[in-house]
């Protein structure tokens, strides 16, 4: 057995293991019959439907004949940089307040491009920061702790 | 005519200088987002979702409609000046809009663009109108093996008609009908996959998924390509088209109006398969098929229509049936249901201001967008030549605010990252996402219609097939499924014959 098509296979993989992860789960709530159906019911047939589907494209994955297809490069700086910085931005805000995280969101963010400039990525975070105070926090009333709690209060 | 009391209850109740203003706001930021390449309708329309929530339902459901087009029509803008789609309806207006820019006729494509978009909005506009009253009785006699039957086709049918591998399209929907579960069973009280979180009994809530997946997905998918813009920068001087160029036009617009509506209807087709259409025929019926792809004003026109004509009536299986055809229209169910609208057959008889309302605001949303993008497009030219670099921090921004606000819930941040990186994997496994999205918001109904459909028939699955609407339905999925394969086999048999 070979694998040909590498994303069908690695999607397959996945399809498979969250769909019995489904069915195991779903099968520790009560399954009824089907005519009184439990809350389990419904989602383990899903379940299992999802890792049947997963059998499939992987059973087309390793056909000799399938046209190969051959799993891509991922960007890890990128996605990295992104997710983290917005993580960062969620840990801070209830205690830091909108415009101290959003310096870490947007300064955070910014490092994940190729053309990152110290300069243009301090002017954009303080439009940024006066665009959100003035956009999400006056006109759109949006309730978000703007200073830190211990200024604040 | 009763059509046109009904239109002009919604002109009542939408027309006030306050819904005015929501619609332009609305039209601003969607177009705003549209523009800019790589994030689609689906990433702009969840971003901007949240910012509308703290309004009236009908005030925020004519916002909606602003963001709606904004975002389906700036891709428009994105295609003829930058030569790069700014969403897949437009990925056939790039062939000669970009072409006519070159030529020195930006203007007029984006004209042409704007006025078919506008005519072809009209026409949607009536075709909705028309349509709800009949559809809606219709559904009144609908029971839950129906509404069973037409979910699953609505299901199958987005995936059949879209491009890409059928089984792992399907296996999108089923995932995303499982996620739509998450939180707590009504039927039972049960909490179903919570990991004990008391974050998650409500459910995951849409906008999270939708940002993660598509949102931060596509920034950081956009990151990853150094992409080299071709755009467009000469002043844009001659907005008008000739009277040649409205004789060429008009015909392409009114048949691009035709397909579009048509199509859009359809669960699933969705407006690239509209546009794409469109293209097609105004090659086929064209004296001068030569000319496609170098600035013919019909490859604008037609596609343009059709694509707005079909936003339009995309909007008749939602608000009629309470069934979303389409991931994009699964955003906006997702919406109304924020402002306790439950779309369906009921809201029309219940809340006819509201309904007509918004199907009056998805006129003025249209108006709002032509006198929004001619005068205006300079400013979109030069938001064109912002580089990326100093956009993505803003759009993210957008986002966390967004996913924030929901439940001011920082919880819901995490949350959409951890999806933000599925969203990824899957980009790379080359498995869309978006049937994902329409299989959430379905998951908790097609559950329900389900499980009651069973409790009537005491545990008989033949039910589906011996109630006649629902076999119907049920042979339609079939059918659906059947022709998508037919090809595959085709092709899988002369690959087997050629070794042979």
């Amino acid at each position: 057995m070979k694998i040909v098509r590498q994303k069908d296979f690695a999607s397959g993989l996945l399809y498979i293991i969250l769909g019995i992860a489904f069915a195991v789960a779903s099968y520790g709530y009560r399954m009824g019959t089907a005519s009184r159906m439990g809350p389990g019911y419904f989602p383990f047939w899903l379940g299992i439907i999802m890792a049947a589907i997963g059998v499939m494209v992987i059973l087309g994955a390793v056909r000799s004949r399938a046209e190969p297809q051959r799993m891509e490069r991922w960007a890890l700086g990128p996605l990295f940089i992104i997710l983290a910085s917005v993580v960062v931005f969620g840990l801070l805000l209830d205690t830091l307040g909108l415009v101290l995280s959003l310096i870490a969101l947007v300064v955070g963010s910014s490092l994940a491009s190729h053309e990152f400039t110290w300069r243009a990525t301090l002017i954009n975070t303080l439009v940024l920061i006066v665009f959100a105070l003035v956009v999400f926090v006056y006109a759109l009333n949006l309730q978000f702790p703007v200073w830190p709690t211990f200024i604040a209060g | 005519m009763e059509l046109f009391d009904n239109l002009m209850l919604g002109f009542a109740s939408a027309l006030t200088i306050q819904n005015l203003l929501y619609a332009f706001g609305g039209c601003v930021l969607g177009t705003l987002i549209g523009v800019l390449p790589g994030l689609g309708p689906l990433a702009t329309i969840s971003m901007l979702l949240p910012f509308t929530f703290g309004l009236e339902p009908l005030s925020a459901l004519i916002m909606l409609s602003g963001i709606y087009y904004g975002a389906a029509y700036g891709g428009s803008t994105t295609a003829i000046l930058v030569n790069l789609p700014g969403e897949t309806s437009s990925v056939v207006t790039v062939l000669d809009g970009y072409q006519m820019a070159r030529q020195g006729r930006a203007g007029v494509a984006l004209s042409t663009a704007a006025l078919g978009s506008f005519f072809a909005g009209c026409v949607g506009t009536l075709i909705l109108a028309a349509f709800a009253k009949p559809l809606t009785e219709f559904a009144f006699e609908f029971g839950p093996a129906e509404y069973f039957s037409l979910m699953t086709m609505g299901l199958v049918g987005a995936v059949s008609l879209a491009s890409g591998p059928l089984l792992k399209a399907i296996g999108m929907i089923v995932l995303g009908l499982l996620l739509g579960l998450v939180g707590t069973d009504v039927a039972s009280g049960v909490m179903r996959f919570t990991f004990g979180l008391p974050q998650l009994w409500e459910g995951i809530d849409f906008i999270v998924i939708a940002v993660g997946i598509f949102a931060f997905g596509e920034i950081i998918a956009s990151l990853e390509h150094k992409e080299i813009r071709e755009a467009y920068t000469g002043k844009i001087t001659n907005l008008w088209p000739t009277l040649a160029d409205f004789k060429r036009m008009m015909p392409a617009v009114l048949r691009g109006s035709a397909i579009g509506s048509a199509v859009g209807i359809l669960p699933g087709a969705g407006l690239s398969l509209a546009s794409f259409f469109a293209y097609s025929l105004e090659k086929k019926v064209s004296r001068t098929p030569e000319k496609f792809g170098r600035g013919a004003i019909e490859g604008v026109a037609g596609p343009e229509a059709a694509n707005n004509a079909a936003a339009q009536t995309a909007f008749v299986p939602t608000l009629t049936l309470g069934i979303p055809g389409s991931a994009t229209m699964a955003l906006m169910l997702g919406a109304m249901i924020v402002h306790n609208i439950q779309p369906g057959p009921q809201v029309m008889t219940s809340n006819p201001s509201l309904f007509w309302g918004l199907i009056a605001s998805m006129w003025i949303g249209n108006l709002m967008l032509v006198i929004l993008n001619l005068p205006l497009v300079g400013i979109w030219v030069k938001l064109l030549t912002v580089p990326f670099k100093v956009l993505y921090p803003a759009i993210l921004l957008f986002c966390c605010v967004g996913v924030y606000s929901v439940q001011n819930s920082v919880f819901d941040l995490f949350l959409a990252v951890g999806f933000g990186f599925f969203g990824y994997a899957l980009r790379k496994l080359e498995c869309e996402p978006a049937p994902l999205m329409l299989g959430f918001v379905l998951g908790p109904m097609i559950e329900e219609n389900f499980r009651r459909a069973m409790v009537l028939s005491k545990g008989d699955f033949a039910i589906f097939i011996h109630r006649p609407i629902s076999a119907v339905l049920l042979a339609v999925t079939a059918i659906l499924i059947i022709a998508v394969a037919l090809p595959a086999i085709r092709n899988k048999r002369e690959e087997a014959f050629q070794e042979d």
